[in-house]
């Protein structure tokens, strides 16, 4: 799901998952993590303060996914490095986890909303950039701020509560922007290939783009479950733990 | 000679590890550890005996739940049935496969019925192979493996036989010549996959679960032991790749890529777990790919 959360750790240095003991991160590869936080935390907020402006300025949505896409696009794409960042180590969340994260939205940002212009004024479009933007500037700041170890509790709180509706609604938008491309999928026939050829294989977009919309089915439910688990185990474990002293 | 007791708890519950009696004084605390590992970490094999294992009077063993299991003899034969049929079905234009005026025709290709001989034949070897070769060494694996494993062979399955079965299909760009070569890579890889089967059948006696380093026999096709340690998975990525370039079709390709990166991390297994158990181990070996891989 594209607007869902990592677990735990993520691009801080501190182990959630485990007994909260830190692991120890070179000098350099925390100077980077927390240079790539700030820098996407920093991002985010453009986009945001971005799609306000031009909303409160011509008061449509109509036009904003084309005025804010170059920004969306940069930092979105950018993004492709916390895979990076798993399979070298410095972050310790897997790298199947963090890959399927990035690509589902380098799928929506360049797959749906970029190749299929039609859509880009549908409703559930700033639905899911909406979503998107506020999961991402929670999430980044959260990270940011665990590797500076002065983590605020709201934000804390904030990343552990926001998803609850953040991520039913970034999926209502992902899907219903998926199911209006669909015609125009269709009719152009687009990123297809068609028999006969000589690699005896074909791909049919349209039917593709319909299995990607069933595969939220079975998804959703566990990547949801699993966040409300993280969420229970470290604001709940934390209450516990305040009680005793 | 005094011996000592040595007990080993957990540093953080207190609890009672490892008791280990007639430990020599003279031991180090390397030796120690390792004794402990030993207890600790590698699981038993029924054919253990109690005295032999390195603990005390008191022996203390650890029960973990496999969950549901599933014999490997099932498994193999489910997961290589599929496949077998599925193929056929598409072979024979089936109706709801294909378009309604395609059903039951035959295709007017010759390397479409000979690749369709060649799956077949592939798939009741390994049936066969399944049922009168193979010495397992474990009986059983977790249940839902038979779910994953079937879902892999029959989805691919079905996948390349639609492909190479269609009205559409496009025979290869360089006709016989390729389909020859194609076979005729395919036959020996099958021939040699085979023989090294048998090689291994017979370094294990019946019934018995012993391991040994496997040498190349009389047979040509098992001197591939010479540099590899798995043979059986090089002649069988080569079999596919035989395959792929007899049908020249992609899916048939990426069920080869899928399979060679599978079978490579197998071979990688088997090869560090024979460096493992045997000193004297040739070392010119690789796992899967002579000298690369």
């Amino acid at each position: 799901m594209a607007s869902s959360e990592e677990d735990g750790s993520g691009n801080g240095s501190v182990e959630e998952k485990e007994n909260g003991k830190k692991r120890s991160l070179g000098a350099l590869a925390t100077a980077w993590l927390i240079f790539y936080n700030i820098a996407m935390t920093a991002g985010w907020l453009v986009l945001g303060i971005a799609m306000a402006r031009f909303y409160i300025q011509r008061g449509t949505h109509r036009g904003l996914f084309r005025s804010v896409q170059k920004i969306l696009k940069f930092f979105q794409t950018f993004a492709l490095l916390e895979v990076v960042h798993c399979a070298v180590g410095i972050v310790h969340t897997s790298v199947l986890v963090t890959g399927v994260q990035v690509s589902s939205r380098i799928f929506m940002v360049w797959f749906i909303a970029h190749s299929i212009k039609q859509i880009q004024n549908e409703e559930s479009v700033i639905l899911f950039l909406v979503v998107w933007t506020v999961t991402e500037i929670t999430r980044y700041s959260f990270y940011t701020f665990n590797l500076l170890n002065h983590l605020p509790y709201f934000i804390k709180w904030a990343r552990y509560n926001f998803f609850i509706i953040l991520y039913p609604a970034g999926v209502a938008g992902e899907l219903l922007t998926i199911y209006a491309a669909l015609p125009y999928v269709k009719k152009t026939g687009m990123y297809s290939l068609r028999l006969p050829n000589k690699y005896n294989v074909s791909f049919d977009y349209y039917y593709f783009l319909i299995i990607v919309m069933f595969s939220y089915i079975p998804l959703f439910p566990q990547l949801y479950l699993h966040m409300l688990r993280q969420r229970r185990k470290v604001l709940h474990g934390e209450v516990i733990v305040e009680k005793d002293d | 000679m005094k011996h000592y007791e040595v007990e080993i708890l957990d540093a953080k519950t207190r609890e009672k590890l490892c008791f280990l009696d007639k430990v020599e004084p003279q031991a180090t605390i390397a030796e120690i550890k390792n004794l402990f590992t030993k207890t600790q970490g590698r699981s038993l094999k029924d054919e253990d005996v109690l005295q032999s294992l390195p603990v005390g009077t008191t022996a203390t063993f650890y029960f973990r739940d496999l969950g549901a299991q599933i014999s490997w003899v099932t498994v193999f034969l489910t997961e290589y049935a599929g496949p077998l049929l599925i193929y056929l079905l598409f072979y024979f234009r089936v109706p709801f496969l294909y378009g309604p005026r395609y059903d039951f025709t035959a295709s007017r290709h010759a390397v479409v019925h000979l690749a369709c001989a060649c799956h077949s034949f592939h798939y009741i070897k390994r049936l066969l192979e399944t049922l009168f070769v193979h010495r397992f060494s474990h009986g059983t694996m977790p249940l839902r493996n038979i779910f994953k494993n079937c879902t892999y062979y029959w989805g691919f399955a079905a996948w390349m036989a639609y492909y190479i079965n269609h009205p559409l299909y496009t025979p290869p760009a360089y006709g016989d010549e390729q389909v020859k070569l194609a076979l005729a890579v395919f036959l020996f890889c099958q021939l040699g996959n085979f023989s090294i089967h048998v090689a291994l059948r017979n370094l294990r006696p019946a019934g018995s679960k012993t391991r040994k380093i496997p040498y190349p026999t009389r047979n040509p096709f098992t001197w591939l032991f010479l540099l590899v340690s798995c043979p059986n998975y090089t002649y069988e990525v080569g079999s596919w790749i035989g395959f792929t370039i007899m049908t020249q079709c992609l899916p048939v390709a990426l069920f080869s890529l899928v399979g060679f990166v599978q079978m490579a991390i197998w071979a990688q297994g088997k090869h560090r777990s024979y460096l493992r158990e045997f000193r004297d181990y040739p070392p010119l070996r690789s796992p899967i790919v002579p000298f690369l891989l």
